[in-house]
């Protein structure tokens, strides 16, 4: 994408004077991401766009949230369902920092294991993964043991 | 740091040896108060006779005491007692858990909520380590070394957690050539195949079960169960090809031994019994001072 389309696009999701913009996520998790973060229940101004063409996606979705700078292993939870995510930190409407994601060794209490008779879809148990592959990623139940993949992945 | 067994791969192999160590220990002298004054909860969420009886004769043999129960009908589990609250409360009673439960993962949990040692009876299809340990002992009695061996898994290599877990912990040894026969749906899964890629460790796939079983120096066979196929003509096609047969064995070496984590259906005919080959039931009964051995190390008691 030229700077010229990126501009364009920007356009079409209002600018924020201070905050955080999370783009290149895929359409399809725009909503998951929006729960992990718990975007949904804040106060800050959130807005987002979402089937936006993007070559490397498909279509993709961008959110721009006022007046908050995430912490690292927060924003890497979202790494397993938009692990090509990349954040552009901004203050007075200038980016002052970029970031890309980085998918954690464990993930812990986010994702669901898809195996039924795993103790943690009977029991209240905290779910956790080790991240055995990354492209595409694939996490392993620390509980039954069994490989949830990509495509099974669900957010709690 | 309290010792909990639940995946077999929980163990080192410099573990996986001192268990056998402690097993043949036990075998030459089964009778060891160790356990004197100790109570063992043996916690059967699920029947299992077989696994049970051997555990608790382990622990006896042992001179522990067992409280628990042998079914989930007679346990609190029936109220709505959820497994966090019966393992926070036996765990203040008992100073070891032996444990079954019908949940995968239920035993890893059980550990993280216990205070005491939890031993895993078989979770679901997930993990049964001490039938691992007592195949390895077997297989180093009947062949006096887990190195160098050739081992030919027969069956349902699919779901069959015991075959999993067997490939797992005798990957570890020196050498070892793995054969896998059984359908193709019930094929060996790529993850395990994968794990012996990693380790260089070589693998070979056959559908028939035919006269190749002649380079094996362990037949590890296994149940091809009905419910495993969506489709019932698949199982009848395929129903009794996975069957040992005592004229199969004469062109077998001499050190060749059969083993079987029982129950039994019809996949070994009864006329294998009494050939010198047969090793099941002995496989058993290796299993009571592989659990004692397995008991023992946990709790430090030697």
């Amino acid at each position: 994408m030229n700077e010229n389309s990126k501009k364009k696009l920007k356009l079409k999701v209002s600018a924020i004077k201070d905050g955080t913009v999370i783009d290149h996520i895929p359409a399809k998790n725009l909503f998951k991401v929006i729960s992990i973060l718990k975007l949904d229940k804040i106060e800050n101004q959130i807005t987002f766009g979402t089937n936006l063409d993007s070559k490397k996606l498909g279509a993709k979705a961008i959110i721009k949230v006022s007046d908050k700078f995430f912490e690292d292993d927060e924003i890497n939870k979202i790494a397993m369902i938009a692990p090509h995510a990349k954040l552009n930190i901004i203050k007075d409407y200038d980016v002052v920092e970029k970031k890309i994601v980085v998918i954690p060794d464990k993930i812990v209490g986010i994702a669901k294991c898809f195996n039924p008779k795993c103790i943690t879809n009977n029991e209240i148990v905290t779910t956790c993964f080790k991240v055995i592959s990354e492209a595409p990623i694939a996490l392993k139940c620390k509980y039954c043991e069994k490989i949830t993949a990509d495509d099974e992945i669900v957010v709690l | 740091m309290k010792k909990d067994l639940i995946s077999i791969t929980d163990f080192t192999k410099e573990e996986y040896l001192r268990i056998m160590e402690l097993a043949a220990d036990f075998e030459t002298n089964p009778n060891q108060e160790l356990l004197k004054g100790k109570v063992v909860a043996s916690l059967f969420f699920e029947p299992s006779t077989r696994t049970r009886l051997s555990f608790e004769t382990a622990i006896s043999r042992l001179g522990g005491r067992i409280v628990g129960f042998a079914d989930p009908g007679s346990s609190s589990a029936t109220k709505g007692e959820t497994l966090h609250d019966t393992i926070k409360m036996v765990s203040n009673y008992a100073d070891l858990i032996v444990m079954r439960h019908p949940l995968e993962g239920a035993a890893r949990y059980a550990a993280e909520v216990s205070s005491v040692p939890v031993i895993n009876a078989g979770d679901g299809a997930n993990q049964h380590p001490t039938q691992t340990l007592l195949d390895l002992y077997s297989i180093l009695k009947t062949q006096g070394t887990l190195d160098n061996l050739n081992l030919f898994m027969v069956g349902d290599l699919k779901y069959g957690r015991t075959v999993h877990s067997l490939l797992q912990a005798m990957s570890e040894f020196e050498n070892p050539i793995f054969n896998f026969i059984s359908p193709q749906v019930l094929q060996m899964p790529r993850a395990y195949k994968h794990h012996l890629e990693e380790k260089g460790i070589r693998y070979f796939e056959h559908e028939e079960f035919t006269d190749i079983i002649s380079e094996a120096d362990i037949i590890y066979m296994t149940r091809v169960q009905k419910e495993r196929f969506s489709d019932p003509m698949e199982y009848e096609k395929v129903r009794n090809i996975y069957i040992l047969k005592n004229s199969m064995l004469e062109n077998t070496k001499p050190n060749v031994r059969i083993l079987h984590p029982l129950p039994r259906v019809n996949e070994i005919s009864t006329d294998v019994d009494n050939n010198e080959k047969a090793y099941y039931f002995e496989q058993a009964l290796n299993g009571m001072y592989t659990r004692e051995a397995i008991i023992a190390h946990v709790m430090n008691l030697k």
